[in-house]
């Protein structure tokens, strides 16, 4: 039996190790072309050229959800990845990944964008709140985040933190809009559960908890 | 790790922050680059791995294309302002309001808020056969798939098409023809300044571009004289859905009335041809005539002739009449006597 189960080892254990060698080879490969073209690419531009901004940075700072996070992201990376897969911020939903849905809204400097269809190396410098950002420290929910709780709003919420960074960024300016006004202002974000109208419902009661308060 | 489905292609990604240093890049590196606005139209073409550029040139860090300015004879708008500042922009609202209302129609909010005006008039055409990477004649190919009879063409045109069926997309173009905006363009050999009427062109005159831009040129700034600041202003838009959808048609006008006669106008649609259409001819034929439902009928009448419409798009031909007469004979009289 021992030496049975032995040989089994010796068999396989060669295998799994070459393959697990094969793999790691092709990482390091990986990042060694892909770094040495960057490098490459980055000193050619400074012989090449007295001055063009931002050429060669890969590894920036982002201001997301109040704190400094240093990160690697590729020329071509969307704010909605570098959020998600680098950052770990899967509060924001990529929906259509084509500026459509609305379930990747997140505030870029109180300003609701797409972040499916931004350029992460865009947004250095500027602030990024995600959903992850909103309640307080102390665990304390935004008011808007409360209002969808109040009125249960979503069904399944894929699109929920779309809508909520859309109306605390709408609320910014119009603290006091009207249902209508309040539905335009969120018009870009898409429910498929067509959960419109009690969307709308609790968002109103949140904008209403909002303005409260401020009072208080 | 999640697989990220549409990791665009690799490029090089340039962030100048003066027009002379884009101009640089854009020199450097010919056709190989690609100008980055809002990127709204762009990250579709990359995501979709149809254009593969090397060299992206971002905009968004020129200050000098973000402002609205005065001038000595009205405005001048940097063209990388966005459309959401258009809208709120107190002096757009209060003296071309055409404009503001063109471009709160545009997309969703979230585009607005990201869309730019110079990309909004210099995005390409949405023909999805063209967008999906098809061998068409725009893409350099010699075959139209929409013109065809099993081709899905309800949005394409109905008049000037030349091989080419595709329409611009822009809601701000006629509002700015309207204007009577001069589109000011920077290329390696000094600046020019073209009507924007001027800037769209056909594919009679180059089927694979829609408006006059050549690698190299960037469009800077889009003005517009005071002539026909506080005008009568008209603006309507058909898509689909209220939201997100391209025109299925448009209608901008900008009139100036004495007692009810027009004394002045100026009438544009888009939607119905390669470029934004200004309606020269009824221009000329409702001035001096009386701005009620007839006046509109006529010009209605004027504006769709010589219009030939594909299998799915015949109904352009009545919305397009009916879009002028009601720019110019007013919607309440919106039904027709004959």
């Amino acid at each position: 039996m021992a030496e049975k189960a032995g040989s089994k080892i010796s068999e396989d254990a060669p295998k799994a190790v070459s393959r697990r060698n094969f793999i790691k080879g092709v990482i390091t490969s990986g990042v060694a072309v892909s770094s040495a073209s960057y490098l490459f690419r980055a000193s050619t531009v400074m012989h090449g050229q007295q001055f063009i901004a931002g050429v060669g940075e890969r590894l920036i700072t982002l201001n997301v959800n109040g704190q400094q996070r240093r990160v690697d992201v590729m020329k071509q990376e969307t704010l909605a990845s570098t959020l998600r897969y680098k950052l770990g911020l899967t509060g924001t939903k990529l929906g259509c990944d084509r500026a459509e849905c609305g379930s990747c809204t997140v505030l870029i400097d109180d300003i609701p964008y797409y972040a499916c269809s931004v350029l992460t190396h865009n947004v250095r410098g500027r602030k990024v709140l995600t959903i992850e950002g909103l309640a307080s420290a102390d665990g304390t929910l935004h008011p808007v985040q409360q209002g969808v709780i109040d009125e249960q709003g979503f069904q399944c919420a894929f699109c929920m933190s779309g809508f909520i960074m859309t109306t605390v960024g709408y609320l910014k300016t119009n603290s006091n809009p009207t249902r209508q006004e309040l539905a335009h202002g969120i018009s870009g974000c898409l429910c498929r559960c067509q959960d419109y109208d009690k969307i709308l419902t609790a968002l109103m009661r949140g904008a209403e908890n909002m303005r409260r308060s401020k009072l208080g | 790790m999640a697989v990220i489905r549409d990791v665009m292609p690799a490029f090089e990604l340039y962030q100048p922050s003066s027009v002379a240093d884009a101009q640089k890049l854009l020199e450097q590196h010919g056709s190989d680059a690609w100008v980055l606005a809002g990127g709204l139209d762009s990250f579709d073409w990359l995501k979709d791995r149809i254009r593969k550029p090397k060299a992206v040139v971002d905009l968004s860090g020129i200050e000098e294309l973000r402002a609205v300015r005065t001038t000595a004879d009205g405005i001048e708008i940097g063209a990388m302002t966005t459309l959401t500042e258009i809208v709120s922009h107190p002096l757009i609202k209060q003296k071309y309001d055409l404009l503001a209302q063109a471009a709160e129609v545009v997309a969703s909010p979230q585009i607005r808020n990201q869309g730019t005006i110079g990309g909004n008039v210099s995005q390409d055409t949405r023909c999805w056969y063209y967008r999906g990477g098809w061998p068409c004649y725009r893409a350099g190919g010699n075959i139209c798939y929409a013109d065809t009879p099993e081709g899905r063409n309800r949005e394409h045109a109905i008049l000037h098409a030349d091989r080419c069926v595709a329409v611009n997309p822009s809601d701000s173009a006629p509002a700015l023809i309207a204007l009577d905006a001069k589109f000011v363009v920077r290329t390696p050999k000094g600046e020019r300044v073209v009507d924007a009427e001027d800037y769209f062109i056909g594919p009679d005159i180059d089927i694979t571009r829609l408006h006059i831009l050549q690698p190299g040129d960037l469009l800077t700034a889009i003005r517009i004289p005071s002539t026909w600041a506080g005008a009568q202003f008209y603006f309507e838009k058909v898509r689909d859905r209220n939201v997100w959808d391209f025109a299925l048609m448009n209608v901008a006008s900008a009139m100036v009335t004495s007692g009810d006669r027009i004394e002045r106008i100026r009438i544009a649609v888009n939607g119905a041809a390669a470029r934004p259409l200004r309606l020269k001819a009824v221009e000329d034929a409702v001035r001096g005539k009386p701005r009620n439902a007839a006046t509109g009928e006529m010009a209605g009448k004027l504006a769709v002739q010589g219009a030939v419409p594909l299998q799915f798009n015949a109904y352009k031909i009545p919305l397009m009449r009916n879009l002028v007469k009601r720019a110019i004979g007013g919607v309440e009289e919106a039904t027709w006597a004959s």
